[in-house]
């Protein structure tokens, strides 16, 4: 890797020491700066949409391209914004809040980012096919089936997502490894700053909410390049399982973005309050708390659908019931102004915005929560209105508040507080012409996603101040965009501290140097910055805290649980699908009692079980330093994988023969797709043990260096049971 | 039409949903006053302030006692919409017997438009829907190929049309007039255009249209027969043949009778049924009004005004666009 790597240093200008670079501030920068090129793709999208719904019968753009314009500005605004931008701001902050050099796995960092251009090309490459996606960013099954999307679009959709996801859940693998591996001395877990805490809820949810996606996103390719019709009612398949699934992701997806949003303003609210964080726990805890919960409210996004009375209530309830974790935060907040000497700079005007703009987000949303309102509102310019409130209102206001106040860390110099208010009054002006106005549009019954509408009374002059309201939003973001090049140019040199701070970021040079701190303050508190700054008023003199105890577990058995734990949702849901599509009794061909031959494949079970076993003697003689043995039990354990295999192999030619393909019917094609998937996963254990086993032989692992072996254990036993999860679901049909 | 339909409700469900929803408006309302009130206040106090402030870390006695009127209020939204949920919309999988029931409809989205199937009658129609006022009508709302929403915001709740799953739902009007409908869930090119009009008469004339269209129906079968060519070959001799013959003998030849439904000559459902479409209000599901000379420029260039519909365009000139448009006004 290149070496002098600091900000400040002449490899600034270098464009390949960018490129090549693992440190956590650059990859930070580089995916804040991937946000704010896409945020202005995304952004135009939206002016298309806005220009072309500006006058009724409008034909500035046609029907295709306008449904690929919508379904472009959710992806992007989604996949491409939200989850890089704070992926950046975490990626950048959260090592420095802890005092940390790096985040747990550098090179894993690097290779998280480069899965998002990479991802993002694939998505937009569709454009040169002549059909870019445009079934929808939730791409509703069956419209994004071969029979209705026939065109490569939805190919292309489904597979960016799929490489953007692998960066999502490696780049949150890191930061979950990152907060619990390496916070300096005296940081116990109860004194990180809440942005840490609650981007490290983030990350947490990050990790099990793609993989929902991943199972979707995997069938519906099965779909659509293998003949399967997990998604074709047409053929046995079914149109909601899909939306299932996609809001599975979808609504916690919503919590991945809220959660940054809520961390940013908990640092921002208090340092010009001049106070601290009123009721820490509180916070902290109603985060942990939304992540729980935002699993068990997915299909409030699905009351028209016709679930039926019970799911509906249930759903009512737990949608209500998350309210009050985020209504605990908004009254914190509240609590922190209050009595607070408040300094209102733009980051603190654009997070008090956040705050009042949010609070309307979430009331509508408790609208929605209320199914019979839900029915009639659902699919209007109603909901529109509301999710961005919560989108726009509240998380973009938030990272423009996180721009303001991180800046001058992350350059070295202020932004421009005139131009900051001027863009501040725009965006505001802006953000409530456009979608305060749709709510009346809904109230109206204009539709979401029509290219156009007839000139209804009042709708032409609603949709006209809402595409007003966006050109005061574009000329606001030019504004920031001018600042930012500006700022860079010639803005005031910020010093380690500008804002008065209280968090160990602001105890380091503005930008910090590759190694972050030259030396860090005593840690006794949650503000270190802030007892060193006011040694009389100290937090620990009358707030106790927690102390550190030293625990810092491994980063590659942390990393290696996360993604077992994301791995193991992916499969679950496989599953499901395998018993939904297999619990009836009217399918034709092949079932698993016809088709599959128990006791061959549970010889091959026992084989890949015992392999479990010789990974473990493995694991003991490395332990003990005897790596003769280490290399003979890894061997055997590398030889048994390979049996398994050679027996799947064995199993799929017989069926292949016998006509049993994928698109056959449902029973194949949840078949294939769950033991498909799980011979995948064999297949890279091998080649990751095969890894290990030349490791061994180059003298690299040692009984001092156990940890990274120890982390491939989780995974090759995790295989393991998977597979018995498998075997008792498909082969003895425990759920018949 | 209303300019607000969500706020003008004509059914007694609408009514209920329409009462539900002011009242969360009013609670949200209050829940906004409150908080801003407090945020404003917060500030106010604090903008002129300079000296550092006392540090507060906060109360769990504080958070507690403000946390009590959230919960009490989501308690009594919850209790609201549990009870709305029960009472008006049992969901009504089961076809009641009683007289004020008799009549059932059957609806089902098409990418991109709707046909109707009444109960009572062999009646089918595309794009509009005839109710009797005072009447609970039970609707299964069907799809025929990806998931559409049918949704009459004045009289009903939205429901999805989803393939392979049958919804049911209940529509009752109060009030005579003419109400808006259409697709609420985006289904593709065309989601824009599948609107549809319900009207809503008295009893009686309802039993009347009823009658009408009955007699219309078979009227249409009969006189389609009668109309020559009647062979498939006849387009040969169309020189001799009038306008409306002329216009079923392009019925024949150009393809129309393979999507589209005409009493007494064909039935598909690919496209809207044309039997008595000179009673229609709307044509392309809501993209122009009906009338002759619009059902004459639709035929010329279907993709002109609805682009990306199933239905291609066929280059008919304009004389043959005058032969068909007779043929199919009055079959």
């Amino acid at each position: 890797m290149l070496q002098p790597d600091s900000l400040g240093a002449d490899s600034r200008r270098n464009l390949f020491s960018w490129i090549c670079s693992v440190d956590h501030k650059r990859i930070g920068i580089m995916y804040m700066l991937l946000a704010v090129f896409f945020l202005l793709v995304g952004g135009v999208e939206a002016l298309l949409i806005r220009a072309q719904l500006a006058v009724p019968k409008n034909d500035l753009v046609s029907p295709q391209m306008f449904n690929q314009l919508f379904t472009l500005h959710g992806t992007t605004m989604v996949f491409l914004v939200g989850m890089p931008v704070f992926t950046g701001f975490s990626n950048f902050i959260v090592p420095l809040m802890i005092g940390a050099k790096d985040v747990a796995f550098p090179r894993l960092n690097a290779m998280s980012f480069w899965m998002l251009p990479f991802g993002a090309t694939l998505l937009y490459f569709s454009f040169f096919t002549g059909s870019a996606p445009d079934a929808g960013w939730f791409s509703y099954a069956p419209l994004s089936t071969k029979p209705f999307s026939s065109l490569p679009g939805v190919d292309y959709w489904i597979i960016g997502l799929a490489v953007m996801g692998i960066g999502s859940i490696s780049g949150a693998i890191n930061i979950v490894a990152t907060v619990m591996c390496c916070r300096a001395p005296g940081m116990s877990l109860q004194r990180v700053p809440l942005f840490v805490w609650i981007m490290f809820m983030q990350a947490i949810l990050i990790v099990i909410t793609i993989p929902p996606l991943n199972s979707a996103i995997s069938m519906l390719l099965i779909d659509r390049m293998l003949g399967a019709a997990f998604f074709e009612p047409a053929r046995g398949g079914s149109a909601l399982l899909w939306q299932h699934f996609f809001w599975m992701f979808g609504h916690p997806e919503v919590y991945v973005f809220a959660l940054p949003a809520f961390a940013i303003v908990s640092e921002v609210i208090p340092v010009f309050s001049r106070k601290p964080i009123y009721g820490y726990a509180f916070v902290a805890g109603s985060s942990t708390i939304i992540v729980l919960l935002s699993y068990t409210v997915w299909a409030h996004h699905m009351f028209a659908v016709g679930l039926g009375m019970g799911p509906n209530i249930f759903f009512a309830a737990a949608t209500l019931l998350i309210a009050l974790p985020t209504g605990v935060k908004i009254f914190n907040w509240t609590a922190t102004l209050w009595g607070g000497s408040i300094r209102f700079t733009t980051a603190m005007l654009f997070a008090i915005a956040f705050l009042i703009q949010f609070v309307v987000g979430g009331l509508t949303g408790i609208m929605f929560a209320t199914v019979p309102v839900d029915w009639q509102l659902t699919d209007t310019y109603f909901v529109v209105a509301h999710f961005h409130y919560v989108l726009v209102g509240g998380i973009v206001f938030s990272l423009f508040a996180a721009t303001f106040y991180w800046f001058p860390k992350i350059s070295g110099r202020m932004l421009n507080e005139k131009l900051g208010k001027l863009q501040f009054w725009l965006w505001l002006i802006g953000f409530n012409a456009t979608f305060g106005i749709q709510h009346l549009l809904g109230l109206m019954g204009m539709p979401r996603r029509v290219y156009t509408y007839d000139d209804n009374p009042g709708w032409a002059l609603c949709n006209g101040i809402s595409s007003a309201g966006a050109v005061f939003m574009a000329a606001g973001t030019l504004v920031l965009v001018w600042n930012i090049l500006k700022s860079m140019k010639s803005g005031a040199v910020a010093g380690n501290n500008p804002w008065e701070g209280f968090t160990l970021e602001w105890a380091t040079t503005s930008p910090p140097p590759l190694e972050n701190f030259k030396e860090l303050p005593e840690i006794k508190s949650r503000r270190p910055v802030w007892d060193a700054d006011h040694p009389d008023l100290a937090d620990w003199k009358s707030e106790k805290t927690p102390e550190d105890r030293g625990h810092r577990p491994a980063g590659a058995k942390v990393a290696a649980w996360s993604f077992v734990i994301s791995e193991a949702i992916f499969f679950i849901l496989l599953l499901v699908s395998y018993v939904v599509f297999n619990s009836g009794d009217e399918i034709e061909g092949p079932t698993s009692e016809t088709a599959l031959d128990v006791s061959r494949t549970g010889f091959f079970t026992l084989i890949l079980l015992s392999s479990s076993l010789t990974f473990w003697i493995a694991e003991r003689c490395l332990r003990r330093d005897k790596i003769g043995g280490f290399k003979l039990w890894l061997g055997l354990t590398i030889l048994l994988g390979c049996v398994f295999i050679g027996g799947q192999v064995w199993e799929y030619s017989g069926l292949i023969s016998n006509g049993i393909t994928v698109n056959r019917n449902l029973f194949a094609s949840t078949f294939f797709t769950v033991t498909g998937f799980h011979g995948l996963h064999v297949t890279g254990g091998i080649i990751v043990l095969g890894i290990m086993y030349m490791l061994g032989r180059l003298g690299y692992l040692t009984s001092k260096r156990t940890h990274v072996f120890a982390a491939v254990g989780v995974y090759w036993h995790f295989v393991d049971v998977v597979w018995i999860a498998v075997f008792s679901i498909i082969y003895l049909d425990v759920f018949k | 039409m209303s300019t607000f339909p969500l706020l003008q409700p004509a059914s007694p469900e609408a009514e209920a949903i329409f009462e539900l929803f002011i009242t969360v408006v009013l609670i949200s309302l209050g829940i906004f006053v409150v908080v801003t009130g407090l945020i404003v206040i917060a500030l106010w106090r604090g903008k002129a302030k300079a000296d550092t402030p006392k540090q507060e870390f906060g109360s769990s006695k504080s958070e507690i006692f403000w946390m009590t009127g959230p919960i009490l209020i989501l308690v009594w939204i919850f209790v609201i919409t549990t009870k709305l949920i029960l009472t008006t919309n049992a969901v009504p999988k089961i076809q009641p017997t009683d007289s004020t029931h008799e009549l059932e409809l059957h609806v089902t989205g098409h990418q991109w438009w709707w046909e109707i199937q009444y109960g009572d009658s062999s009646i089918v129609g595309a794009n509009e829907i005839h109710l009797p006022t005072g009447k609970r009508i039970r609707v299964k709302i069907e799809s025929a190929d990806v998931i559409h929403s049918f949704w009459i915001p004045q009289l009903a709740r939205k429901m999805d049309a989803i393939p392979g799953h049958p919804n049911y739902i209940w529509l009752e009007a109060t009030k005579e007039g003419v109400y808006e409908g259409r697709c609420a869930e985006y289904c593709g090119t065309q989601h824009t255009w599948m609107k549809f009009k319900v009207f809503v008469t008295s009893p009686e004339e309802y039993e009347k249209w009823k009658q009408e269209a009955t007699a219309a129906d078979k009227t249409t079968a009969q006189q389609v027969a009668k109309t020559a060519p009647d062979g498939k070959d006849a387009s040969s001799s169309g020189a001799k043949l009038s306008t409306k013959e002329a216009g079923k003998a392009i019925f024949l030849s150009e393809g129309c009778i393979n999507c589209h439904a005409l009493e007494g000559l064909s039935t598909p459902s690919i496209g809207p049924s044309l039997t008595r479409i000179s009673d229609r209000a709307i044509i392309g599901a809501g993209v122009l009004k009906n009338s002759q000379e619009n059902l004459g420029r639709w035929l010329k260039d279907p993709q002109t005004y609805k682009p990306g519909c199933k239905m291609p365009d066929f280059n008919l000139t304009d004389e043959q666009v005058k032969q068909l448009v007779t043929f199919l006004w009055s079959p």
